[in-house]
């Protein structure tokens, strides 16, 4: 009981913090618009690219991959923007669990929001046509999920080492590989408009991954923050 | 008290002359024995004594890893921390063994070195898990800070790498059996005249595997405490 007051304040704590300053939001979504505009207008260089037999195709993983670098970008500051000794007082008030739990909580919320807005501009410059929207928006969800779950557990392992881009990058994407292709799998489907029972099993496997994460993180995490 | 007993057993030689004697037993018998004539393999089915337990032997020091790793985070003894490292030092190599019997296999079955297999990339990015590994030790110069972080992210990576090589590739078509509803060993394609070469092979290579990873530990203790500070 008491850790989930203790993540329901820290979590509060993160927002407001966040609304205070607008800045790691604001950062993120610009991120995300120039990244679309530019593979806009560098796509748009080959004509008859938006009319070829693969747009469809690339279409759906450029966007992954656009959100895969936005939310490494967002999700890497996570823990990097705090200063030790705010971190220390962090530890003396709350249990290790409750801040790892409310960074979670709180990048969840935080990718949704932004993966939902990167969809509509993305959509808006790359018109294409998705044949289940409801479970293509429900695949975006279950991906700033998953992509906030393990970013956030690199981010504090990277952030007790030496605090590099890079390192966030190495750590993470061998993790995020398989997570990212079971999500381009299941956005596939759900574009063409397949059956939706087909995809139940690779929303299970994901879900399997997360909670792995989810687990190893509260278990490991009091080991890491301790200096 | 079982920490005692582990460390006694890696200065024991019974171990060490039957892994080597069931490896000799492995490579004649692998190469002599009847074996299935089956379309496509043909004789190259023997390099299942050989290919599939490099990857067993990798698996075992990868999980020996992951439990000193765990009394590491609980004791904190420096030399827990070093028998987890060179034991993924030993694995990475038992992994690029494996990779490379594997690939050679694929030429002659598959038709290239590699095939875009689910079961190969999944094992490529496995690669990568465990060089980032290395990248992270060499990235903190603090020895303490290092093997805690290190042994956080061995554990981290460990459950990763296992939904990578034995799940993941089980749910798409795959060339490698056991995977996308090929048979796989417990099926009727295994003759059993293979089980008894191929599950010796599996416990030597494991066991040479552990060998080698007891040595580089030795080494790198002595190391250790020569530059001890008295």
């Amino acid at each position: 009981m008491q850790l989930i007051n203790q993540t329901w304040i820290l979590f509060k704590k993160e927002i407001v913090l966040e609304w205070r300053s607008k800045y790691a939001f604001n950062g993120v979504l610009l991120y995300v618009v120039s990244t679309v505009f530019i593979c806009y207008i560098s796509f748009n260089l080959n004509p008859g690219f938006s009319g070829s037999k693969s747009y469809s195709i690339v279409w759906n993983v450029l966007f992954w991959i656009i959100m895969l670098f936005a939310s490494v970008n967002a999700i890497a500051k996570s823990f990097m923007q705090e200063s030790k000794s705010r971190l220390l007082y962090y530890y003396s008030i709350a249990s290790p669990q409750a801040i790892i739990l409310s960074k979670m909580a709180y990048n969840i919320l935080l990718m949704s929001l932004l993966s939902f807005l990167a969809l509509l501009v993305y959509m808006v410059f790359f018109t294409n046509t998705i044949g289940d929207p409801l479970f293509y928006f429900l695949t975006v969800l279950l991906g700033s999920i998953s992509f906030s779950t393990v970013f956030t557990m690199i981010s504090a392992i990277a952030s007790k080492a030496g605090n590099n881009g890079t390192l966030m990058a190495i750590l993470s994407f061998p993790v995020i590989i398989p997570v990212i292709l079971l999500l381009i799998r299941l956005s596939k489907n759900a574009m063409d408009g397949i059956e939706r029972s087909f995809s139940y099993n690779n929303i299970g496997v994901l879900f399997a991954i997360n909670t792995i994460v989810i687990a190893t993180a509260l278990l490991l995490f009091p080991f890491l923050w301790r200096d | 008290m079982p920490a005692q007993l582990s460390m006694r057993f890696i200065y024991q030689t019974w171990w060490k002359v039957l892994a080597v004697v069931v490896i000799f037993y492995t490579l004649i018998a692998g190469f002599l024995f009847d074996v299935p004539h089956l379309p496509i393999l043909h004789e190259t089915i023997r390099n299942t004594y050989f290919h599939v337990p490099m990857w067993i032997a990798m698996f075992t020091v990868f999980t020996i890893s992951v439990v000193y790793s765990i009394k590491y985070l609980n004791t904190g003894d420096e030399k827990y921390d070093l028998i987890a490292v060179e034991c993924v030092n030993t694995g990475t190599f038992f992994y690029v063994l494996g990779l490379i019997t594997g690939m050679m296999w694929a030429k002659y079955t598959w038709g290239a070195f590699w095939s875009n297999d689910p079961k190969q990339n999944s094992a490529a990015i496995a690669f990568l898990l465990y060089c980032a590994y290395a990248v992270l030790r060499n990235s903190i110069d603090e020895e303490q800070k290092r093997a805690k972080i290190s042994a956080i992210y061995n554990i981290f990576a460990f459950p990763i790498m296992v939904v990578l090589i034995m799940v993941l590739p089980r749910m798409t078509d795959s060339l490698h059996p056991g995977n996308g509803g090929n048979p796989a060993f417990g099926k009727l394609d295994m003759a059993n005249s293979m089980r008894v070469v191929l599950y010796p092979a599996f416990i030597a290579w494991s066991l040479i595997a552990i060998w080698i990873a007891s040595l580089r530990y030795r080494i790198r203790l002595i190391e250790y405490k020569k530059n001890e500070i008295n």
